[in-house]
């Protein structure tokens, strides 16, 4: 063996057999999420699907800023020619009811995934994810509701982060996401089912980092329907006007507490109201009193 | 970059020095990231901005027009085979980097500098920008201007553009004679046709000046809007120079009157993309961000604007803190233009003159 030595070589061959276990690990690692998939409403109903009750924060760790967003929001808003095919942020949109299709864009010549596209059927949304090292473009660049997104793999989760992404919902109710925050997206593959974990990182209107799981479960029989949106005129209003309560103004934010018998304190959210603890001074908080008949709301 | 306003130039705009300020607002005009950090305090550092550190950025916009930043306020550039068309010239520090990168992007000659207000962030380099470039001169040219009408590019702006950056004669004039407008225009549009394309000139009366224009490229299918909409602040409303938050508030519906998003498959869908908006300071934009930006000043001023109904003061709107759900986003306690200042120009506008 011309001068190697028997541990020289089995040292090498060592290495050479790791190196071999690691790339393996890396490559089994990476559960493509290719596919078409469909949500599942199990978790958050109420919010994703009737929609969210005016005045309700539960939940959602949000400074004061974004309370006064919420309470001065008028739902009249979405009525404007400029807002009604506004799309979701791609850190929302996973929560309508979207069909999902996933699919890879791979380099011919070296059979790499230069990228993970991913359509969602509520407004048409389209995100890419580069999953080639690319940099994220300079802090001058166009924002978009999707934002400009980079992935790599952490065992067998894609980690998505994006950022440059336009103002949009932490919640539909007027609760904004500001347009410097930034968001990670972890897609969890088990089985049939995928489950898109996505927290935002808000500087502005976040105390703290919020999370929300999606679910989504394997539908090859999928089809993908088109989302047409033509913007009218749905309300004869003077040019510029835009609806909006003024501060301390808002008649609707007593119905939600009293709706449902919660403290009108809790459901002004914040960090604290997340945690299950919070339960327990909910129980010496006052509470509105109760409508004579509950009204359902869908 | 933003915190490193020098207390010397605070004093000095205490002292009403808003227009010479302008400067500084555009060198340290943050960008969204680190405007997150605003409402730091500002580090103890003095002395006038280096400008030898900066740099000026090039970015494509769309169709033959170009974003630089970093000269001060957003500058736009439009090349073809006529020419070089600029929007604004960014401060005087900053004129060869300017220089620079257009050059970096075309080798026609400097044709127009478009300017869409006075402020030296803007202007600034009118003077060297202008003179490394050149009219086509002949005809009526010549005629108005004189023999030395092609030596040195155009610079166009609305007429109070001239009569703020220039003085009558024997006074002393805010700057150079060699910055100062070459050719003006009073009317509430002006157009011209160059690089192939549609150029219109849109005067916005009594906004962020009594001076504003914004400039609509038609075939690129760009908007450059000056100070009038920018992304990292609450608007300036530069009072001293006959502004107003009405006219603000106009010029940022007409963006979006003009601004068209892009279309799939015949339809609207996105409210994204389509016209390009570029502000006087901070990111690109499209029509989208325009409408949360005129949103929120909207809020804004129908607030200030029921707060004068109930008969409030100055003093108690401000106390009230009408802008309190924006200011993570837009404010600032210290600096060129704060919170408080944004919320007295909006009174002022708004409050019934004595």
């Amino acid at each position: 063996m011309g001068g190697i030595s028997r541990a020289r070589l089995f040292a090498i061959f060592s290495l050479l057999f790791l190196s071999s276990m690691v790339m393996a690990k890396s490559a089994t690692a990476q559960i493509d999420p290719s596919g078409d998939w469909a949500p599942r409403f199990d978790e958050d109903w109420e919010e994703r699907i009737p929609g969210p009750e005016i005045g309700d924060y539960l939940g959602l760790p949000i400074n004061d800023a974004a309370r006064l967003r919420g309470d001065s929001w008028d739902a009249a808003l979405i009525e404007l020619p400029e807002n009604q095919c506004r799309m979701h942020g791609s850190d929302y949109g996973w929560r309508g009811p979207s069909n999902l299709h996933i699919w890879q864009e791979v380099d011919r010549a070296t059979q790499r995934v230069i990228a993970y596209h991913m359509h969602l059927s509520a407004y048409g949304a389209e995100q890419t994810v580069w999953m080639d090292g690319r940099p994220h473009p300079p802090d001058y660049a166009l924002h978009t509701w999707q934002g400009f997104s980079t992935g790599e793999w952490e065992g067998d989760t894609l980690v998505i982060t994006t950022t440059h992404l336009k103002e949009n919902w932490i919640r539909r109710n007027g609760i904004p996401r500001s347009d410097l925050a930034t968001a990670r997206a972890r897609l969890m593959k088990h089985g049939n089912y995928l489950t898109v974990a996505v927290i935002v990182y808000d500087p502005v209107y976040l105390t703290e980092p919020f999370i929300r799981t999606t679910d989504f479960v394997y539908t090859p029989q999928q089809q993908m329907a088109p989302w047409p949106c033509d913007p009218v005129d749905e309300v004869d209003r003077p040019a510029g006007q835009v609806p909006n309560h003024l501060i301390g103004a808002n008649p609707f934010l007593d119905e939600f507490p009293a709706r449902y018998g919660i403290p009108p304190e809790a459901t002004r959210g914040g960090a604290e109201t997340m945690y299950p603890e919070y339960q327990l001074k909910m129980k010496n908080m006052k509470r509105l009193p109760r409508p004579a008949k509950v009204v359902p709301n869908r | 970059m933003i915190l490193m306003r020098s207390v010397g130039f605070l004093k000095a705009l205490r002292g009403g020095a808003l227009t010479a300020a302008m400067i500084f607002i555009g060198f340290f005009g943050a960008t969204p990231n680190v405007r997150a950090q605003q409402n730091a305090p500002p580090p103890n550092t003095a002395g006038a901005p280096d400008y030898s550190k900066a740099e000026v950025h090039i970015l494509h916009v769309q169709g033959n027009v170009y974003m630089l930043v970093g000269a001060g306020g957003n500058i736009t550039v439009q090349t073809g085979d006529d020419g070089v068309l600029l929007v604004d010239a960014g401060v005087a520090q900053m004129s060869d980097k300017v220089l620079a990168a257009v050059r970096s992007i075309s080798d026609k000659p400097i044709r127009y500098i478009i300017n869409t207000h006075m402020h030296p962030d803007h202007t600034g380099g009118n003077e060297a920008i202008a003179k490394a470039g050149s009219t086509i001169a002949g005809g009526n040219v010549v005629g108005d201007i004189g023999a030395s009408a092609g030596n040195q590019a155009t610079i166009l702006a609305f007429q109070a553009v001239l009569d703020r950056m220039s003085a009558p004669t024997g006074q002393q004039a805010p700057t150079p004679e060699g910055a100062w407008p070459t050719e003006t225009y009073t009317t509430p549009e002006r157009k011209m046709f160059f690089n192939n394309e549609g150029i219109e000139i849109i005067h916005i009366p009594a906004a962020h000046t009594d001076g504003d224009s914004m400039v609509f490229f038609r075939r690129s299918d760009v908007i450059s809007t000056g100070d009038i909409f920018v992304t990292n602040r609450y608007p300036i409303v530069d009072m001293q120079h006959g502004g107003n938050i009405q006219g603000v508030i106009a010029g940022l519906n007409r963006i979006i009157e003009i601004a068209i998003p892009a279309a799939i498959g015949g339809n609207d869908v996105l409210q994204e993309g389509g016209t390009m908006v570029i502000p006087g300071h901070g990111r690109l934009c499209d029509v989208a961000d325009v409408v949360f930006y005129q949103e929120m000043v909207t809020i804004i001023r129908d607030r200030v604007q029921d707060m004068i109904n109930k008969g409030m003061t100055l003093d108690q709107v401000k106390a009230a803190r009408p802008t309190r759900d924006y200011d993570p986003r837009y404010g600032a306690t210290s600096g060129i233009w704060t919170t408080d200042m944004f919320v007295e120009a909006v009174y002022k506008s708004l409050a019934p003159k004595k």
